[in-house]
């Protein structure tokens, strides 16, 4: 028998039973729709992540003051004061591969203006801060230089500061808020960032001079971290080494100890965060996997039944003249188009899930074609596998006793 | 002289039941020749469903040999007698075997699928043509559940007809129906043969036996009869109990 005839017989004893046929097929159709939605929504989340990371600013270089131990006993994350102005000073004279550099020294602190106050935390930057975690002004001016060296008592604030202080929609610039009991003038608003890929806000901040911070609000000399930026993302590594050196140095560390710092460079943070997000990714696909192979066990459940409640159909079939093979090819191709047609559902009905997903959770839509090709694969063998056994069975029966058959 | 359908010579079958051996079959010889119209009749365990089988290449014969046709079946392979059933006989059983939910023209075309020389738009003006032949034309797109037992029988009929078989084996082709359908039936079969088809019947029944013109009997496993019959005809039968009704 030719395929055509073949592939005509099959769709004809497919269209006989639409609801037997729409049911078997449901559980493929589930199946790679999880599948699809599963690989699209890590890929997307994967994506967001990496682009959330970059608009943090792709080149940046993070240093902190390395763990300490005393006694044997960890002293935890940045409790060590060898960050100075020392060594932002030298990093800001002597590197060739860091664009700029700003100290970080940090407090929490209630804000107050008027009736309205608001608990965040207060963050002692350089001018450069802005350009290395790629921040903006809105309104208003950045602190200067010349602020830094006067220890000036002025402030730049994020929208979400401004949403819970000028309450009344009051222009915040020029404006003087309190720091518990001390007075800051704000000068600038920062434009609106979002969400991080923590989900962090990132409007919730407020950057000052870190001189005014360090002597007015804390009393301390050291940084709490240096921020860097490299001339470009691809000399990173070239920066964080570089830095490695003359921090090295600076703090007399012999060659053989280990640095008393930690550097970071985004694109650590981002191969780091990609591997968490791919393994996700993976593990959701795999998980999906299970429905697609719980469906093909219910197409072979069905075609093993269909084979049995077919028996005189298929001794009628043989009688007139079908071969074993053309009965083994017939229900072979039936399981075949029934996952082929459940496999293209599910392919469909799992990008519009994904899209949803991508607008629901905010991230971008990514279609992965090599998921729909895998699915695609995935589903022919299904059909081939979960298929063979029941068209075998079909195809070795005994015409007589099957025409016999009630 | 017209020219043999079918021989069969000294036919034997023996099936294996546990340890015993059973002989459904004991050495049967007779032949069919070109439009015969033969009942073939037995009580049941008489062999006449071995025979048909055999016939009809579903089974093959312990020992003795089948010519059909010109073709011996001794030496054929399961795929070859498949072919053989496709193009040389045309079967119709006792409860119709007709797919459900497939009209009643999809039915027929069905042995043609497995006949790669016939082309698919030759296929459905066969099928319709053998429609007209039983005379269900006006009947050709309805589902089996649709059409009464005896036109179910016709669209079987037809089916058979479809590859223009060199015989038509029909296994009690009237047993699911009323007489006056049955007599339908034979009338539908006596016409058939008149156009020179050949007829293979079982039955049971001696009056269906009445309608064919020769009868082999069995008889536990052997041919105890085979003789020419005083022929009668179905039509005139159907009038008689038409006439017995307006009575």
């Amino acid at each position: 028998m030719n395929i055509g005839n073949l592939i005509k017989i099959a769709i004809n004893s497919l269209f006989r039973n639409k609801m037997r046929t729409a049911l078997t097929m449901l559980g493929i159709v589930i199946g790679i729709a999880s599948v699809i939605a599963m690989v699209s929504i890590g890929q997307a989340s994967t994506q967001s992540v990496k682009s959330e990371l970059s608009s943090m600013g792709s080149n940046m270089i993070m240093i902190m003051p390395a763990r300490q131990q005393r006694g044997g006993v960890d002293m935890g994350m940045s409790s060590s004061k060898t960050l100075d102005n020392k060594d932002l000073e030298s990093l800001q004279n002597n590197t060739r591969y860091v664009a700029a550099v700003s100290p970080m020294v940090s407090s929490n602190a209630q804000l107050i203006y008027g009736n309205n106050n608001h608990s965040s935390s207060i963050n002692g930057v350089s001018a450069a801060y802005l350009d290395i975690r790629k921040y903006e002004i809105e309104e208003g001016v950045m602190f200067t230089e010349e602020d830094v060296r006067r220890y000036n008592k002025v402030c730049v604030i994020g929208k979400t500061v401004v949403s819970k202080l000028f309450t009344n929609g009051e222009d915040p610039i020029g404006k003087t808020i309190r720091f518990g009991s001390i007075p800051m003038k704000v000068i600038g608003v920062l434009a609106e960032k979002g969400q991080n890929g923590m989900g962090n806000d990132q409007d919730d901040i407020v950057f000052a001079p870190y001189t005014t911070i360090q002597k007015r609000f804390l009393g301390i000399t050291y940084f709490n971290m240096l921020y860097a930026s490299a001339n470009s993302e691809e000399e990173s590594e070239l920066a964080a080494t570089e830095i490695t050196y003359i921090l090295r140095s600076n703090h007399g560390i012999k060659s053989g100890d280990s640095d008393d710092f930690d550097i970071r460079t985004q694109e650590e943070l981002v191969s780091t965060i990609s591997s968490v997000t791919g393994l996700m990714t993976t593990l959701l696909a795999a998980i999906a996997s299970i429905s697609l192979i719980v469906g093909g066990i219910g197409i072979m459940n069905i075609m093993y039944v269909t084979v049995t409640e077919r028996t005189k159909e298929i001794g009628l079939r043989m009688a007139i003249g079908a071969h074993n093979r053309d009965i083994k090819l017939q229900f072979l191709c039936e399981s075949v188009i029934l996952s082929l047609i459940g496999g293209v559902i599910g392919i469909i009905l799992g990008l519009i899930i994904a899209y949803v997903a991508s607008k629901l959770m905010n991230m971008p839509y990514v279609v992965s074609e090599m998921a729909i090709f895998a699915s695609f694969i995935v589903c022919a063998l299904t059909g081939i596998f979960f298929g063979w056994y029941p068209a075998k069975k079909a195809a070795n029966m005994d015409p007589i006793s099957a025409l016999r058959y009630e | 002289m017209a020219k043999d359908i079918l021989r069969v010579e000294k036919l034997e079958r023996i099936f294996r039941v546990g340890s015993e051996d059973v002989h459904a079959l004991r050495g049967i010889s007779f032949s069919i020749t070109e439009g015969e119209f033969v009942s073939i009749m037995g009580t049941s365990g008489s062999g006449k469903s071995t025979l048909l089988n055999i016939l009809g290449c579903l089974d093959t014969p312990s020992a003795g040999d089948y010519i059909i046709d010109g073709v011996s079946i001794k030496s054929l392979s399961k795929n070859e007698l498949s072919t053989l059933r496709n193009r040389k006989i045309g079967f119709v059983f006792q409860n119709y075997n007709l797919l459900a939910r497939t009209t009643a023209v999809e039915n027929v075309e069905l042995p043609l699928f497995y006949n790669n020389e016939v082309p698919a738009k030759e296929r459905r003006d066969r099928a319709v043509a053998a429609l007209k032949l039983v005379g269900l034309e006006s009947r050709m797109e309805h589902m089996p559940n649709q059409l009464s037992g005896g036109q179910q029988q016709r669209v079987a009929i037809a089916r058979a007809l479809v590859n223009d078989p060199v015989i038509l084996l029909a296994d009690e082709a009237t047993g699911n129906l009323d007489t006056r359908t049955s007599y339908e039936i034979m009338s539908l079969f006596q016409d058939l043969h008149s156009q020179g088809k050949t007829i293979a019947f079982v039955t049971h029944e001696p009056d269906i036996a009445t309608f064919t013109t020769r009868k082999i009997k069995l008889r536990d496993g052997q041919i105890i009869e085979d003789a020419p019959i005083d022929t009668q005809s179905a039509a005139d039968a159907l009038a008689a109990i038409n006439l017995q009704k307006e009575d």
